[in-house]
Formats: C-alpha cells, sequence, structure tokens
C-alpha cells in the first residue's frame, strides 16, 4: 500500500518556549484508519493543526500524496478535510448553506448532488434547512463532518470525534467512521478513549509529551504488549495463597475464591502447566479456569507511565 | 487563483447581509435624515453658503463618507473577527486559499455593503437638499476607493483586536474623531490657520474633500493629492495585510 500521508521528523515550538512536538515521524497508508492515542496535552491536537495548516511547522515535512505542505499547500490541503475538537459553527447559518460555503472555500464547483449526498450519508438530509443553533450537539458534529467531507477529501482528520458524546452517539460515530473507510477515505483520529481506538483502529499510534511512542497494528500492538491473565476459580474459598505457590505474578481475589496469575503470552515459558500442578499439589480443587487479555487500556496506561519514568 | 473560493466568502458574506437588511439600512438611512433636519434645515438655514454651496448640500459629501467609513470598517472588521471569535477560521486556515483570495472575499463583501449605504444615503440626501454631482465617474471612484480602503483597515482591525471592546476602540477613538476633523461639516479653510496645518496630517481630509469636489468641483487640497492620499493608504493596508499573513500574526500560530 502506498502511504497517502507522509511525516518527517516534525517538530512545532511556540513562542514561548514549549516544545508541543518533539520530532514525530510518522507514514499513513491509503484507506487505513489509524488512532492517535494519548492524554491530553500530548500534542495529538497541535499534530493535526500542523498538518492541516492551522499552525505552521517549526522544522520537519509533510506531504499529503507527494504534495508538501508548505510549497505545495494548494494541492496538499485541497486533498484534506479536518474535523475539529470543538464545536465550530456559525449559529446562524443554516445546515445546507455551510456545507456549500465549505466545499466552495477548497475550490470545488458547486454541486447540489454532493451536497445531498454528504447530508443523506449523515442523516442530515431532513435538518438541511435548519439553523445550526436549532441543532442537538450530536447533529452539530454531523454538521461538522459534513464540512470536512464537502470537497471530496481522501484523507480525514478527526479531532477527539466523541468527546463528551454519549454511548449512543459514540457508536454512531463508529458507524460513520466504518463507513467512511468503506468509500476509501483514509482516516486519522485523535482520541483519549481508549475503547475507541480499540473499536475502530487499524492501527494505533501513543503520543505522550510530543513524541510518537510508537505506531502498531492494533492486533499486533495487543499481541506484542499483551499480557493475559489466568484466574482460576476454586470451589472452596481460601484465606490466604499457600506459601508453596507464592509469587510475584499470583494473587488472591478478594472473596478468596479465586487465584489470579498474570502471564506473559509471547514468553516461552508462561508458567501455567506449573502453577496448575503445584496447586492440585497443595489439594485445591478447580471449579472452572478462565483466561483474560488485557486491554489496550493497560497497555496504554503502561507505555505512558513508561515514557514519563 | 482560487476564485471559486473568493467567490463562496463573498457570497457568505453578503448573505449575512441581506439576511439582516432592514436593521442594515434603517440605521444609516435614519442617522443621515436626522443630520439633515439638524444641520441642513433647522442650523443650517442660519449659516450662509460655504464655497457657493448650500450649508445642507454642502455636508452631503462628507455625511455620506462618515457612513461610509465607519461602515466598511464595522464590517470588515466583524466580518473576520466573528470567525475568529467563534472559531470557524479554523476552515479558512485549512483551506487551500492565499491571503489575496481571503482578502478578496472578506474585504471585497464589506466594501460592498458600504458602497450599498453609501449610495442608499446619497439617495436619501435627494430628498432633502438640491444637489449636482460636477464629476459623476470621480464621485464613484472616490466611493468605491474609500470603501475598499477602509474595509481594508476594518480587516486589519478585526484581526488585531482580541475582544468586541477592542473591536469598538478604533473606530470609536481613532476613526470618528479622524473624520468629524476631516472636514465632514465644515470647510477646512474655515478653521483658524494652526487647525488648518494640523488638518493637513488627517488622511481623512484629503477623502473628504476629494469627494467633495468630485460634487461641487471645490475642494481643500488639490485633487491630486487626495487621489495620493487614497492610494497611498490602500497600499499601506495591503501592504501590513500581506505582512500579517506572511508572519501568521494574532491568527496563526
Amino acid at each position: 500500500m502506498p502511504s497517502i500521508l507522509s511525516v518527517q521528523d516534525l517538530r512545532k515550538s511556540y513562542a514561548g518556549g514549549f516544545e508541543a512536538l518533539k520530532g514525530i515521524s510518522l507514514e499513513i497508508e491509503e484507506g487505513e484508519i489509524i488512532a492517535l492515542l494519548g492524554p491530553n496535552g500530548a500534542g495529538k491536537t497541535t499534530l493535526i493543526s500542523t498538518i492541516c495548516g492551522i499552525t505552521t511547522p517549526t522544522s520537519g515535512t509533510v506531504t499529503v500524496a507527494g504534495h508538501d505542505i508548505i510549497t505545495d499547500y494548494r494541492a496538499a490541503r485541497a486533498m484534506i478535510g479536518l474535523v475539529p475538537q470543538e464545536i465550530n459553527l456559525e449559529p446562524f447559518e443554516r445546515v445546507q448553506n455551510t456545507v456549500k460555503f465549505s466545499r466552495g472555500l477548497f475550490g470545488r464547483p458547486a454541486d447540489p448532488a454532493v451536497i445531498e449526498r454528504i447530508l443523506r450519508q449523515l442523516s442530515l438530509w431532513d435538518k438541511k434547512d435548519s439553523q445550526i443553533r436549532e441543532l442537538s450537539g450530536g447533529m452539530k458534529r454531523r454538521v461538522l463532518i459534513a464540512k470536512a467531507l464537502a470537497h471530496d477529501p481522501r484523507v480525514l482528520f478527526l479531532d477527539e470525534p466523541t468527546a463528551g458524546v454519549d454511548v449512543e452517539l459514540r457508536k454512531d460515530m463508529w458507524q460513520i467512521v466504518a463507513d467512511l473507510k468503506k468509500d476509501g477515505v483514509t482516516i486519522i483520529l485523535t482520541t483519549h478513549y481508549i475503547e475507541e481506538a480499540e473499536a475502530i483502529a487499524d492501527r494505533v499510534g501513543v503520543i505522550s509529551s510530543g513524541k510518537l511512542l510508537l505506531v502498531e497494528g492494533k492486533a499486533k500492538l495487543m499481541a506484542r504488549m499483551g499480557q493475559k491473565e489466568l484466574e482460576v476459580q476454586l470451589t472452596a474459598p481460601i484465606k490466604e495463597i499457600p506459601a508453596e505457590l507464592r509469587s510475584d505474578a499470583l494473587r488472591l481475589s478478594s472473596d478468596g475464591h479465586a487465584l489470579i496469575y498474570t502471564y506473559d503470552t509471547q514468553k516461552e515459558r508462561t508458567g501455567i502447566t506449573k502453577l496448575l500442578a503445584d496447586v492440585a499439589a497443595q489439594g485445591l480443587v478447580l471449579r472452572d479456569v478462565v483466561t483474560r487479555q488485557s486491554s489496550l487500556e493497560d497497555i496504554f496506561v503502561g507505555l505512558v507511565k513508561e515514557d514519563v519514568a | 487563483m482560487n476564485w471559486t473560493a473568493v467567490k463562496s466568502i463573498y457570497a457568505f458574506e453578503m448573505a449575512r447581509f441581506f439576511r439582516t437588511l432592514a436593521q442594515s439600512l434603517i440605521s444609516p438611512v435614519l442617522s443621515t435624515s436626522l443630520y439633515f433636519v439638524v444641520f441642513g434645515a433647522a442650523i443650517g438655514s442660519r449659516i450662509e453658503e460655504v464655497e457657493g454651496v448650500s450649508y445642507g448640500a454642502f455636508i452631503v459629501p462628507g455625511l455620506i463618507m462618515l457612513s461610509v467609513i465607519t461602515q466598511a470598517i464595522s464590517n470588515a472588521s466583524f466580518g473576520i473577527y466573528f470567525p475568529k471569535f467563534i472559531g470557524t477560521i479554523f476552515e479558512l486556515l485549512s483551506a487551500p486559499v492565499n491571503f489575496l483570495e481571503i482578502v478578496m472575499g472578506y474585504v471585497g463583501a464589506a466594501a460592498t455593503k458600504a458602497l450599498f449605504i453609501g449610495v442608499i444615503i446619497l439617495i436619501t440626501a435627494f430628498f432633502f437638499v438640491d444637489i449636482s454631482i460636477v464629476h459623476p465617474f470621480a464621485m464613484v471612484m472616490f466611493l468605491v476607493l474609500t470603501c475598499i480602503s477602509f474595509a481594508l483597515m476594518g480587516f486589519i482591525i478585526g484581526i488585531w483586536a482580541g475582544n468586541f471592546e477592542q473591536l469598538q476602540l478604533v473606530p470609536l477613538l481613532i476613526v470618528t474623531p479622524l473624520v468629524f476633523l476631516g472636514g465632514s461639516f465644515y470647510s477646512i479653510s474655515m478653521l483658524p490657520p494652526v487647525w488648518q496645518v494640523i488638518s493637513h496630517f488627517n488622511p481623512v481630509v484629503y477623502l473628504i474633500s476629494g469627494f467633495r469636489w468630485s460634487f461641487f468641483g471645490t475642494a481643500d487640497v488639490p485633487i491630486g493629492l487626495s487621489l495620493l492620499a487614497i492610494a497611498g493608504f490602500t497600499t499601506l493596508c495591503l501592504a501590513v495585510i500581506w505582512w500579517i499573513f506572511r508572519t501568521g500574526w494574532r491568527i496563526r500560530q
């Protein structure tokens, strides 16, 4: 797959001396969904703003399908759509007009059929003549997406698309993203909701204090970093772990009904066989055995902690 | 050139104007009518002719200039400040447009609105006083140039302003005095000599003088100087805006 967005050693320092981006390099393939995960203030929005032309980079290069964002900004920007984090809309404008305006601003000729297709796709067609201020928060977000899509961009940036959105709307948003992917749009979204990245992204990048800690396929990331938990449920509760079994990896559940063993799936020896043998040797009777994959959240928290340390 | 973008910005801004057409027009027409009643009829009847023109007619060019300058500045400054204030400016900054296209869209619309109001006031004036226009072509040219140059200035104010108070500050503290002291209601030759000299540092004097010349054929300053002043002012504003976009001052970090 060719890369549609290429970021090379991108740095951004603000006038006050604060370095928001400390040399970010990133290749994004056409048609993929990449989630940039990071705590507040990590530099996610700065990264997006710099690529989209809202802030100017201090150094480094960014190209969109080969077009440099500075020297060939017209071609580069024409391919990008941006959905900002804040709901920035003119309250008295009408839905349809504001979407038409966006298309014109990006130099595309007026095309009512395209506007209709986009508004229908986002379930906004019924609201096309409503004033923005009459819409609910979720609808306003859809209008922002419609505006960003109005010029048929090939790369769409969604900055925290579901921040402060309820569960129902979040699921809606994920569906919209999935539909856009089907249309071949490359999507870069930022989020600090791990489950969001887990639910919709093909790849996940983790950003912390202006650095890209890693970018990896979601499944691979989880497999690489993934720790698993083995829960050994007992028929009768015990008060404490027998001395012979004690190790850092093993703990007792609060009700004493289960032993929880943490292990790394990538290691040559997981220690499961030995554990189960030892448990049996202690005369403990097993009722059930359950394993759990650690979530992206655990991985993420681990990475950011490591970076800070 | 991204002409589609220029057209889109222009049409979007004009739509705002037409949405509030009544309030956009009623206030200038009303205030001008009041000026004519107070200065033209009530006070003007006791004032002798100025440079061979009845006082009521004499103030017409100044009144038009007063409104056009105020309107051009407030429309343009609000036009660009509002997107900054509500955050929609992100779209402008991320669009494939350059500074000239943005300026043409916003300043063009603001200048058009001001021109519209200037023409309405001129028409209103015909109902109150007897005026003839000696140099109609020059009159239109002065009007258009004034609209454009002060819309450019308004654009700069809109980018500079950090809040709504500042947005009002420059027009109130600088522009209104300059316009009032620019000979809207009198001829510079009526001032004491010291003030005549000081007045020559007021750029608005050259505008109003030139504009009045196009109506009555008489002026406080040579017409060439008036043209030079307005050309210089326009160039200065354009240079400042070019610098703003080159450095991203107050718009792009």
